[in-house]
């Protein structure tokens, strides 16, 4: 068969299709119905802030990166480009004619374990084994000893991605010599940190990587059987999963004597039903067996007593995608990547108040500013960078002073943060510290699954004490009892929920205590964020009576006559917003509430 | 196509509901640790899982009440009560609570009548704020109906809410419902 003159991949990930990238494959595929054109569907691309987005490849080699599409614009690159070689060059990301910017955010990164994602096809298996896929656990399985394997993977330096860190060969070689003749293989897929994504955009655009690493995985500890234990809100990946898995069964690379050795294995799904500490790997032991999903006492540790009470691995869904790129390339690639003690690269889902949101992938050792100017292209509204957070409801807030920091395990915990999953936070000036703990604490205390006191009841009360001062009700003693409370918290309790949930309360009173001050002290949000402590205002001189922000108003409390200036009944008002989003003459102002005394 | 297969069994299950859990147990009972996935096929197929319904799954599959009891009050997926014609899920995840969510909420709230963790006076539309949908470069985010939308405004959300109504008043009357609305 020719190769065809034009190639058109569209980006169908969640956040594509979120972005409405379905609505454009379909415009594609009635525009190119009878046409030698191949379209072809792919994963995450990674740039998401410029979603929907789509590649055109010509059969000389040249790419195109189109982005932030409409089905219409999906007929013009068919009309101007496919039909008469012309890019449409105002929608043009990437490739010859467009404006340059957009290229830093690619050129700063080091995607090896991204390669694949908006490369090839998730839902084809040819197309992952086109591009050198089961290599890995083929050369695992004809050329290598279980303990080779585990050799190499210490050779790497590669570290769980989930967030702790722990070496990935030490929890294989733990199992392998566990004794017991039934061992499992679980790849943790619970990815329950608000603010990250990597592990779906990896399952969603990579698929069959993930699985190639948990069979290396099981082949290395002597496992017959894994699960994936996934989030039930990720209802593509678990698609997309259970394809993977059948094809693999078709293609011979999972079932019995696979690639003819005498190694078999079998993959089960396990959605998840909800739970943000069954993250925690006993948690999710017990998840797995039908019960509560409740942490459990360590030792024995997972590897010698886990699932059903065979010894069991536990890894993160990045980690095992990064074992066949190392079993295919070699440790010594991998491992002349990063830094001293973190070795190779690690995904980050770049979101909040930044230009450039996506799924990136660096060394480690990269700095923070890096990371947020030079790939993220700074602050979205302009405003100044106040502070990243990176490691969700168990991590800490960076101020922007730090920027200079090193991302990479020791790095982050010399300063109080962690390297958590993956989710990189940005913040700006509109950002208050207190309402983001306060944030966290609130999703902390909801997830606590209630077993130790501290951490049940501690979380509880340190939430109230966040509420009371962004009520404008703090007392002068308040922060100092967070504080104590944190360190109990911590000590407390059984699991890493427990024992990282303060972390985003200290680490904002450590950089950011001036502004919990100004909340007990002065009853002052300097963010102007908390509602209690603002109220807001017509300015009548720019308020031109357009009527627009009384019509949205929910509670009726904007008065006024067409093109008169209007005002807004204070008692009314519920602080929503809406009325400054639909205004367009910026007459809508807030400022302190003078009404709460200091 | 998996779509089409789950109204099926919601049709099968909503006239034969007896014979559905038996079957859903049935087809989970030779796993170990069934418990689980028994419940979530229970409410992908009758959208919730009452009491009667625990009670029939313990009978078929011999796990006692109170252990299923234990594990639908203890994750978040479960509901016990019936949800309305339209999920809406308001993700509430750490960037969507940076972009706004929080006025997202309300303004569905606003638009839909149903309180947040609740059902419209009408049944149309209920509500529910979630952890994380990881759609976080498109914040806020909200699924409709599994359906993601991303980078959503107040306004966005009053045509969204107005398209649904429409679509769900068609429905009815293709389907020859009587509707007073």
């Amino acid at each position: 068969m020719p190769e065809p003159e034009y190639r058109v991949k569209v980006g169908l990930a969640t956040c594509g299709i979120a972005g409405g990238a379905a609505k454009v494959y379909a415009r594609f595929q009635d525009a190119l119905k009878g046409s030698a054109v191949s379209l072809e569907r792919t994963g995450c691309i990674g740039m998401c802030y410029n979603e929907p987005l789509v590649e055109v490849l010509e059969a000389g080699g040249k790419r195109y990166l189109y982005g932030k599409l409409t089905p219409d614009d999906a007929l013009r690159i068919v009309e101007e480009h496919l039909k008469q070689g012309r890019p449409v060059i105002d929608l043009l990301l990437l490739g010859e004619g467009c404006t340059p910017g957009e290229e830093t955010f690619l050129d700063k990164q080091k995607r090896i374990l991204l390669k694949n994602c908006g490369l090839i096809d998730p839902e084809n298996i040819e197309s992952y084994t086109a591009i050198g896929g089961y290599e890995g656990l083929r050369a695992a399985l004809t050329a290598m000893t279980p303990g080779e394997v585990i050799e190499e993977i210490r050779r790497s330096g590669l570290r769980g991605r989930g967030g702790a860190g722990f070496p990935t060969h030490t929890k294989w070689r733990l199992t392998r010599e566990a004794a017991g003749v039934q061992k499992y293989i679980i790849c943790n897929a619970d990815e329950g940190d608000p603010g990250a994504f990597m592990d779906r955009s990896i399952l969603e655009s990579d698929t069959h990587s993930v699985l190639e690493g948990m069979l290396i995985a099981g082949y290395a500890i002597g496992a017959s059987a894994g699960y994936v234990y996934i989030r039930a809100e990720y209802p593509l990946a678990i698609r997309r999963l259970k394809l993977a898995i059948s094809q693999a069964e078709a293609s011979g690379f999972l079932g019995e004597r696979i690639l003819g050795s005498d190694f078999s294995f079998k993959v089960f799904i396990r959605e998840g039903a909800g739970a943000f500490v069954c993250g925690e790997e006993t948690a999710l032991l017990m998840s797995i067996e039908g019960k509560r999903g409740m942490p459990r006492f360590r030792p024995p540790f997972p590897a010698q007593k886990g699932l059903f009470g065979s010894p069991t691995s536990i890894n993160n869904v990045e980690t095992l995608a990064n074992v066949p790129r190392i079993m295919h390339q070699g440790a010594e690639a991998y491992s002349s990547l990063g830094t001293e003690e973190s070795k190779g690269t690690k995904v980050f889902a770049l979101a909040g108040k930044i230009r450039r949101g996506g799924l990136i992938e660096i060394p480690m050792g990269t700095t923070i500013n890096k990371i947020v100017f030079e790939i993220g292209g700074g602050i979205s509204t302009g405003k100044p960078f106040k502070a990243v957070q990176t490691g969700g409801p168990s991590g800490g807030c960076i101020p922007a002073s730090l920027g200079d920091t090193p991302v990479d395990y020791e790095s982050l915990k010399k300063i109080g943060a962690i390297m958590g999953s993956g989710g990189l936070l940005v913040m700006d000036e509109e950002t208050c510290m207190v309402d983001v703990a306060k944030y966290f604490l609130t999703f902390t205390k909801d997830e606590s699954c209630g077993k130790c006191t501290f951490c049940r009841a501690g979380t509880n009360q340190m939430h109230k004490i966040l509420e009371r001062i962004t009520q404008g009700e703090g007392r002068e003693e308040d922060v100092q009892i967070l504080v104590d409370l944190a360190e109990k918290i911590k000590s407390g309790s059984l699991c890493g929920l427990g024992q990282t949930a303060p972390n985003p309360v200290l680490t904002t009173i450590q950089f950011f205590r001036d502004e919990y001050e100004a909340h007990v002290r002065e009853k002052y949000c300097p963010a102007k964020k908390c509602k209690a402590l603002i109220e807001y205002k017509i300015d009548r001189d720019s308020c031109t009576g357009c009527t627009l922000c009384a019509r949205q108003c929910p509670t009726g409390a904007i008065s006024g006559t067409k093109k008169e200036a209007h005002s807004i009944q204070l008692s009314a008002c519920i602080r929503c917003g809406l009325c400054i989003n639909s205004c367009k003459f910026e007459a809508i102002l807030i400022s302190s509430n003078p009404k709460v005394k200091a | 196509m998996e779509h089409k297969n789950m109204n099926n069994l919601k049709i099968s299950a909503k006239e034969q509901p007896l014979f559905a859990i038996m079957e859903i147990v049935q087809r989970h009972q030779a796993e170990q640790g069934p418990a689980i996935p028994i419940l979530q096929d229970i409410q992908s197929a009758f959208g919730y899982v009452s009491p009667q319904m625990l009670e029939r799954a313990s009978e078929f599959s011999g796990i006692p009440v109170s252990e299923l009891y234990s594990i639908v009050t203890f994750y978040a997926q479960f509901r016990m009560e019936p949800i309305g014609e339209n999920l809406i899920q308001v993700c509430h995840g750490t960037a969507c609570h940076l972009a706004g969510a929080e006025k997202i909420t309300e303004s569905l709230q606003f638009e839909t009548k149903a309180s947040a963790g609740g059902t419209s006076p009408d049944g149309k539309f209920s509500l529910e704020k979630v952890a994380c949908l990881g759609c976080c470069s498109l914040a806020p985010v909200i699924t409709l109906n599994e359906e993601t939308n991303g980078r959503l405004t107040p306004d966005k959300i009053k045509k969204i809410v107005k398209e649904t109504r429409k679509l769900s008043a068609k429905n009815a009357e293709a389907m020859g419902v009587c509707t007073d609305a």
